[in-house]
């Protein structure tokens, strides 16, 4: 059909009679906030809480919540890793091979060779910041992806462990202390001294950032966000330790988790380096311009995820009495990104926060569990937590798409 | 100020001078070099030759670190903003404000000094923004542009580079720029704007530099010249641009 024969078709019109009108026309933008925060996944967890309690009412027991903090540990500071790398706009594929590696390397270096245990943590931590730093460099000077130079780490870290496990198939962890770290409790009146200190370092934290900004009027946060993190925390804090203390008390790992949480939750929100970080993400070249050695931190952040994935090592190490070739295996690597993800990192940088991995640990980890409860099937859990991570994905993406078409002009 | 180049691979012998108070224009055809001449300025990129002088001192350029240490600050085309980051983290991006007690990177920001500061830069520069916490990324290109140029005033004591600062701007957002340009030449700093506008050009710069291949191709007072003088510069013939006139 040609053109003039579509103007044929069309009905006559008269000139200077408008042909196409537009009246009143509304688009309403939503108010852009800087991101949807943790009330998805928060949501979501309810969900999946409320389904698995209907369905066996031993979910939410104090005995299987305490189970579920010491199962979600190792996924979780490893989760931590990958949102700093990922904020970085990088990837790392080898966390779950260094984390088996400097297992069997604790192992080897506790049981075989009769280390004390103080050296072998520090060797096994160095273990990971030196694997981490030669992945960082040679992503950064040399500028291979670093999804392909951790493929490649994934791959020879991987026979690294085979080595070190290989000679004894299995090496037992016998060592008090490391095995105090997944195995311990805290008393409950250290317990509540904890929280109390925790609770009240929060408040001071909060009441001195708030002092700070008043001494200089402009752009003085209203004061009910910080109010709510502090009464939102102490109340997570207190309902946690009530639960966990009517069973064993509040697990060593709890602690440790939840501290570097903090820890790490400062370094990238409200430090220079945190801020780099979130620059090299968003847009690597204008941070180079600004002076900002983009190099510096991509070697930081995968040498962190290095000594965080060595860190995972030790827990896991703890937690089984014992490492083999399988340890830090299997689909430990994939939960730790998806929990990421489902944390509402972006897989192309720039975007993301520590606690958000916490709370991406504890959906899949809460799926597991739970179909665990319910006596389901490897293949259940592996098909139930896909489909988890492939939804929270897109809804974040809906979301995304949405607030940016109402941002932008 | 003087500055003078050697051969570059996309520059050839370029030299160029820029007074403080006073708006300098690069103009000159895609290709012509420009915008490498502002890179190498800003020190993002480096020359392969040359020499440069600040105030009658020779300097070295050729790191983002060395420029900014001589007071010279860029508005680059593309903006060099990061869109997840907000207003103040971009004013203030790789010059955090940090406090002291932790040593190296990992000291805190100080986010109200950053914050108050920010505010007082964009306030004199009569800039408006709906906040200072925004995301660039829900910004307009004006405002964006806006950022970048108050980057650029809050960093760049002495020498402010503009690469096409007005091209992804509609009417009323150019004119703003334009006249912001023109505040920071009374400010007494040495602005130089590359464009391909040339009545932009002449309603802003005192002295216009037409580059053409990667060499100069006349350098223009706005007082004493016609736009054909600079046409012609820029295409490279009188004998065009006679052709085209008549």
């Amino acid at each position: 059909m040609t053109l003039s024969s579509v103007g044929s078709d069309a009905p006559e019109r008269t000139r200077g009679e408008p042909w196409m009108r537009v009246k009143r026309l509304a688009l309403l933008r939503p108010r852009l906030g800087a991101e949807a925060g943790p009330v998805p996944v928060v949501i979501g967890l309810i969900v999946i809480w409320g389904y698995f309690e209907s369905q066996n009412a031993n979910f939410l027991t104090a005995r299987n919540l305490s189970n579920l903090v010491l199962q979600m540990a190792v996924t979780a500071i490893l989760a931590m890793g990958v949102v700093m790398v990922m904020v970085a706009g990088e990837i790392d594929l080898s966390l779950g091979s260094v984390t088996g590696a400097s297992a069997c390397l604790l192992g080897v270096l506790l049981t075989l060779d009769h280390w004390s245990v103080a050296p072998a943590i520090a060797v096994t931590l160095g273990f990971g910041i030196l694997i981490g730093s030669v992945q960082g460099a040679i992503t950064a000077l040399v500028g291979v992806p670093s999804f392909i130079v951790t493929l490649g780490g994934f791959l020879a870290i991987g026979g690294v462990q085979l080595a070190l496990a290989g000679s004894a198939g299995e090496i037992a962890i016998n060592d008090g202390t490391v095995l105090a770290v997944a195995n311990d409790y805290l008393s409950s009146a250290v317990a509540w001294g904890v929280v109390g200190a925790v609770i009240v370092a929060l408040a001071g934290v909060e009441m001195a950032r708030r002092r700070s900004w008043s001494r200089g009027s402009p752009g003085a946060q209203p004061w009910w966000p910080g109010l709510l993190r502090v009464v939102v925390s102490a109340a997570v804090l207190v309902v946690a330790t009530l639960v966990l203390n009517s069973y064993f008390g509040v697990p060593y790992l709890l602690v440790g988790l939840v501290g570097l949480a903090i820890g790490l939750g400062w370094i990238t929100r409200r430090t220079g380096f945190g801020r780099h970080l979130y620059a090299v993400g968003g847009n690597a070249e204008a941070a180079r311009r600004a002076g900002i050695s983009v190099t510096g931190i991509k070697i930081a952040v995968l040498a962190a995820s290095g000594l965080l994935a060595a860190v995972a090592g030790i827990v896991s190490a703890s937690r089984l009495y014992s490492v083999d070739a399988g340890t830090g295996g299997g689909t430990l690597l994939l939960e730790a990104i998806a929990a990421a993800v489902i944390g509402g990192t972006s897989l192309f940088g720039g975007r993301g926060r520590i606690y958000n991995a916490l709370l991406g640990a504890l959906v899949i980890d809460s799926v597991e569990n739970g179909l665990d409860l319910l006596g389901e099937s490897a293949s259940t859990k592996n098909i139930a937590t896909g489909i988890i991570l492939v939804l929270a994905v897109c809804l974040d993406a809906l979301n995304r798409r949405r607030r940016s078409r109402a941002g932008g002009r | 100020m003087v500055k003078e180049y050697g051969p570059v691979m996309a520059l050839n012998g370029v030299d160029f001078e820029a007074c403080p108070g006073q708006v300098t224009a690069i103009v000159g055809d895609n290709g012509a070099g420009k915008s490498t001449l502002i890179k190498i300025i800003a020190g993002s990129v480096r020359a392969d030759s040359g020499d440069f002088e600040l105030g009658g001192v020779p300097v070295k350029l050729g790191t983002p670190h060395a420029a900014a240490a001589l007071g010279i600050a860029t508005v680059y085309q593309d903006l060099a903003l990061c869109e997840n980051l907000d207003v103040v983290s971009n004013l203030f991006l790789g010059r955090e404000s940090l406090a002291k007690p932790l040593i190296g990177p990992l000291r805190r920001l100080k986010e109200p000094e950053m914050y108050r500061a920010a505010a007082e830069t964009l306030e004199s520069l009569s800039v408006t923004l709906p906040s200072l916490r925004t995301p660039v990324a829900g910004l307009s290109g004006g405002q964006r542009q806006a950022v970048a140029v108050s980057r650029a005033v809050l960093w760049g004591s002495r020498l402010i580079l503009m690469d096409e600062p007005t091209a992804a701007l509609a009417v009323g957002p150019t004119a703003q720029v334009l006249a912001l340009i023109r505040r920071l030449a009374e400010r007494g700093l040495a602005v130089v704007v590359v464009s391909h506008s040339l009545p932009e050009v002449f309603s802003v710069a005192e002295r216009i530099y037409v580059l053409r291949l990667g060499s100069n191709a006349g350098v223009f007072e706005r007082s004493t010249t016609k736009p054909q003088d600079v046409v012609a510069a820029i295409t490279g013939g009188n004998a065009l641009m006679e052709g085209m006139i008549g």
